[in-house]
């Protein structure tokens, strides 16, 4: 029930993806570690819009009776957080691959900035799937996709922002990069309830 | 004009609040000076706001278990009520901020959040102005208000706790962490007399604004509700 059949999309946002960070080297060169650390998080924003904002509107109305006829909401959600979930750490990886080839390597804590990017993936991707299942209401609007998304992603983006400092070699407090994570993850887990919770009241139509 | 005992107690409070606040003798704090009179009216604002998006989640809650468009009537004139009262409550803040700590934004991460806040409760008002369907609208934004709810606690409450912060409360707060809104032990017992009734007083005036407004929505709604 996922999108493999419209494969032309999933290469279009990795396309996306590295055509971007291409045209940043181009900009940038290769940055110092706070610009460096902005724009991997601002990229991945940009790039989770558009990989995971498609996957609800680019459902036609018919093929969402077809699925609404088949599968209980409760299903269809979880399979599409999965869904974006899984696109979404492609993304971060590539993205991570790419900004490592060109713009340099800032990163001191190379696996501990990998965890950090993976669990901003996540979030960025859990948040947007739900927020992507009420644009789609909203007359398939894409800049309603942004104003809803856009203020309640700011929290976790700044957290992951602090968060992947540490990677760059910040000395933090004791257990703060820990209690962060957690924060973050209890977040997560907040999101994936919260949208299991509220998607049966958006799917009936 | 009814007036309720909740009304009366409103128009005390308030009462209270604007002639004691401003001519008890204050503690003098580091150079907040006289400036701390500001506290009956900035804080309560947050309070107020915090008040009214928890009745605006409770009946959006009310409205999805019932799907009684009367509560979603509710919902959004509470939210809106809400987003007024941060706007005050972000100006209050502003103005206390030029002069205590020198700038009128200093991009404290409670500034930040209390923007954010009311960035995504406008953003409610833009889902809510973009659909047309009363049914589809009702229900949406209703999800919208839940989760956003859901998001904006943490953000309001976690957040500015564990960061450094230039308001009372933050990670190396002058009495060591606390309750970010109030200041740790810095209020002595006179001013808590006051603050008390002014959190309340405040609150009751957005509820009771709000409840003018639902009744004029639901009058102009008039043939959508079933009762």
């Amino acid at each position: 029930m996922l999108e493999l059949r419209q494969q032309h999309t999933f290469f279009g946002i990795l396309l996306y993806v590295a055509s971007t960070i291409f045209v940043l080297y181009l900009a940038m060169g290769q940055p110092e570690s706070t610009v460096y650390n902005g724009l991997f998080w601002m990229i991945q924003l940009f790039v989770c819009v558009n990989a995971v904002a498609k996957s609800f509107m680019q459902e036609s109305q018919g093929r969402m009776l077809y699925f609404y006829s088949i599968v209980s909401p409760v299903h269809f959600i979880i399979s599409k957080l999965i869904y974006s979930t899984v696109i979404m750490l492609l993304m971060v990886l590539l993205s991570l691959v790419l900004f490592r080839i060109l713009l340099g390597n800032p990163v001191m804590n190379e696996l501990q900035f990998i965890g950090i990017a993976c669990l901003g993936g996540l979030s960025l991707s859990l948040v947007f799937t739900l927020m992507s299942a009420i644009a789609a209401k909203a007359h398939q609007n894409a800049a309603i996709m942004a104003i809803l998304g856009f203020p309640l992603i700011i929290p976790q983006l700044l957290l992951l922002i602090r968060l992947s400092k540490a990677a760059y070699g910040e000395v933090f407090r004791e257990g703060a990069v820990l209690q962060i994570g957690l924060l973050l993850t209890g977040l997560d887990l907040l999101v994936i309830v919260l949208s299991i919770v509220l998607f049966p009241f958006l799917w009936r139509d | 004009m009814k007036l309720n005992w909740w009304k009366i107690l409103c128009i005390i409070f308030l009462f209270v609040t604007f002639t004691a606040g401003f001519l008890i003798p204050v503690p003098i704090i580091g150079n907040l000076h006289q400036s701390i009179r500001n506290f009956f009216f900035h804080v309560p604002m947050w309070f107020g706001q915090m008040g009214l998006l928890t009745l605006s989640l409770a009946y959006s809650i009310a409205y999805l278990r019932t799907q009684n468009l009367k509560y979603d009537i509710y919902a959004s004139e509470f939210a809106k009520t809400g987003i007024v009262f941060g706007i005050l409550g972000l100006a209050t803040g502003s103005i206390w901020a030029k002069y205590t700590w020198g700038e009128f934004w200093s991009n404290d991460p409670k500034q930040i959040a209390a923007a954010i806040a009311v960035l995504i409760y406008l953003a409610y008002i833009v889902l809510r102005g973009s659909l047309t369907d009363f049914d589809k609208k009702a229900r949406v934004s209703s999800v919208y208000n839940i989760f956003a709810y859901f998001i904006y606690i943490p953000l309001i409450m976690i957040l500015p706790r564990m960061v450094q912060s230039l308001h009372p409360g933050g990670m190396e707060g002058a009495k060591g962490g606390g309750n970010p809104a109030l200041g740790g032990g810095s209020l002595d017992a006179t001013m808590e007399m006051i603050f008390w009734p002014a959190v309340f007083g405040w609150l009751l005036l957005g509820i009771w604004i709000s409840s003018l407004k639902i009744r004029l929505s639901l009058l102009v709604n008039k043939n959508l509700i079933h009762e």
